[in-house]
């Protein structure tokens, strides 16, 4: 059984159908990685997903439970995905510490020393142990964006939205950050996300989904699409990217 | 924080010394002159009252000594009612005021009654005068006879909380309206629900937007319970009112008035304080 099934999904802001039935399914311990233009429907089909916009049409199966069903609590289901942004979106007002555990605390019931250790144990491995007690504004931009990885990872999401995670930040701040989605791929996290960095897409999916116009137009293996894309719109897209 | 006063760890250059020293010279000269027009013009203002032909009659039934000294204690004893009266106000206001702000901040048909309740409750209390509220709370409620007997401090208090509740939940509101959407976006993601986003996301980051703002508030309470006394509630005012009709002497009244700002001066030099504070925390650019 998939972990996300995606069916037949749509979403219409005002006259401007954004998802025209979108299907997508992701199995567990898979990496996906969403590219297409800028407006292609990414993160809306992301925020769908989440439960942060709701569809006009299909279906969100999330292990078997159909999260888009009215009677489904919605805050549950998002408490079973782990969601990063592109603008890290930590909570300023709360130390690091506060805001990774967070969600352990008052969502899943886990208890401050277990949610706190837990906690320090993720940023010590990733060389943050000294933050913990800093609040956002005193980290850099790419200790934010890992810190807000660690929050949405915390309580072991069974999928984990990551959304161009890593376009906010100055490149000599990418690749730490896309050093700890490599650990999350390796430690089995089943991964939807949107991406511009095509190399590392490359690199890291293991499967490639093409958008353009609120569909999905091909998918593949990275080699498969970047190598031989079999649609015009994916050879048309990939030759703008790597002009 | 930006500026940091921490001793270098350099020794300054003879350019920075010379320019430090121009700079002292030059604040030094601004400083002297300052306290010298301050000074001739306190002076004028002086003289020209002194001469007014008024002025002694002003100055003996306002300013005898006599008589105001005689009437500091039991100005006092009202005036400790007045912060007893302050004090319970401020709570119920942060309760009720809270309460009335998350109310109009709900979304979706559901709540439609309840928001219009409290749109139509903050949009009332705050386009009447305190002074009628008073007169109402104080001598409409009562009247109903179905209350038990409430000393005139109990129905002032309900007067104050009523009125200034709408006041502090329109400041809470627009706090609330300052944080991002994507502040509130990022809690559900998480699995929060609304409350809980709301009380541990929204509310706290909101309230300090508005903290100046609320401190304002705070400080014209601290003076508005000074009207409690046309309930016949014996605070500062009332005090003073039956020193002046003893005495036929207005001393009474301008030590009061001297008292009420006595009290609420720490405040509004901490909100001044800590506006200052809070705009230096949110500009770079600290020489223009
Ligand atoms: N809340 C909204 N209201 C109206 N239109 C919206 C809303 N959200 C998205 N859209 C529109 O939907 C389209 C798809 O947007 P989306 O953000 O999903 O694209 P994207 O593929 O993520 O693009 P990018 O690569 O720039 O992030 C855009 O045309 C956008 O203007
Ligand atoms: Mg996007």
């Amino acid at each position: 059984m998939s972990v996300l099934d995606v069916r037949g999904v749509r979403k219409q802001f005002d006259d401007h159908e954004v998802l025209r039935g979108v299907d997508l399914s992701i199995d567990k311990h898979e990496v996906v990685v969403l590219i297409g233009a800028s407006g292609s429907g990414k993160s809306t089909l992301l925020r769908t997903i989440n439960l942060i916009e709701r569809v006009d049409d299909g279906q969100i199966v999330l292990n078997g439970d159909d999260i888009t069903d009215p009677g489904m609590n919605a805050d549950s289901a998002r408490s079973r995905i782990g969601v990063v942004f592109q603008h890290f979106n930590l909570f300023p007002h709360l130390r690091v510490i506060d805001n990774i555990t967070l969600a352990a605390r008052e969502v899943h019931g886990m208890s401050k020393a277990d949610a706190t250790a837990r906690a320090m144990e993720l940023l010590v491995s990733l060389g943050l142990g000294d933050k913990a007690r800093d609040y956002p504004d005193r980290l850099s931009g790419g200790q934010q964006q890992r810190v807000a990885i660690i929050r949405a990872v915390l309580t072991d999401p069974e999928l984990l939205l990551l959304d161009e995670i890593t376009s906010a930040l100055d490149p000599q701040l990418v690749g730490e950050v896309l050093d700890l989605v490599r650990r999350l791929k390796t430690d089995g996290s089943t991964i939807l996300m949107a991406t511009h960095e095509m190399s590392f897409a490359r690199e890291v999916a293991d499967r490639i989904v093409f958008m353009q116009g609120g569909r999905i137009v091909e998918q593949g293996t990275p080699a498969q699409i970047f190598d031989s894309p079999q649609e015009p719109e994916t050879v048309q897209f990939l030759s703008r990217v790597r002009h | 924080m930006s500026t940091s006063t921490s001793r270098p760890s350099w020794r300054p250059s003879e350019l920075e010394l010379s320019r430090r020293d121009v700079r002292r010279r030059a604040t030094g000269r601004s400083v002297l002159i300052g306290i010298v027009s301050t000074i001739a013009f306190a002076a004028i203002v002086g003289l020209l009252v002194v001469n007014t032909p008024g002025w002694e009659s002003v100055k003996a039934s306002f300013f005898d000594f006599e008589v105001g000294a005689a009437s500091v204690p039991s100005i006092l004893v009202g005036l400790w009612l007045n912060i007893q009266v302050l004090f319970i106000s401020a709570i119920g206001v942060a309760i009720f005021g809270t309460l009335l702000a998350v109310t109009r901040s709900l979304r979706g048909p559901v709540f439609f009654p309840l928001r219009a309740a409290a749109t139509i409750y903050t949009d009332l209390f705050r386009g009447m005068p305190l002074l009628i509220v008073l007169y109402l709370v104080g001598f409409g409620l009562p009247a109903l006879d179905i209350f038990p007997r409430m000393p005139a401090m109990f129905w002032g208090t309900i007067a104050l909380i009523l009125t200034y509740s709408a006041y502090v939940a329109e400041v809470l509101r627009a706090g609330m309206e300052a944080v991002h959407p994507s502040q509130r976006m990022a809690a559900r993601s998480l699995g929060l629900s609304h409350a809980k986003t709301l009380r541990i996301v929204v509310i706290p980051q909101g309230v300090r937007k508005v903290v100046p703002a609320l401190m304002n508030d705070f400080v014209s309470m601290q003076k508005d319970v000074g009207l409690i006394s046309i309930l016949g509630a014996v605070d500062a005012v009332r005090a003073a009112q039956i020193q002046v009709a003893q005495s036929y002497n207005f001393t009474p009244y301008v030590i009061a008035a001297l008292l009420f700002v006595a009290m609420s001066w720490p405040m509004i030099r901490l909100t001044d304080w800590l506006t200052a504070r809070l705009a230096k925390r949110e500009q770079i650019g600290g020489v223009v």
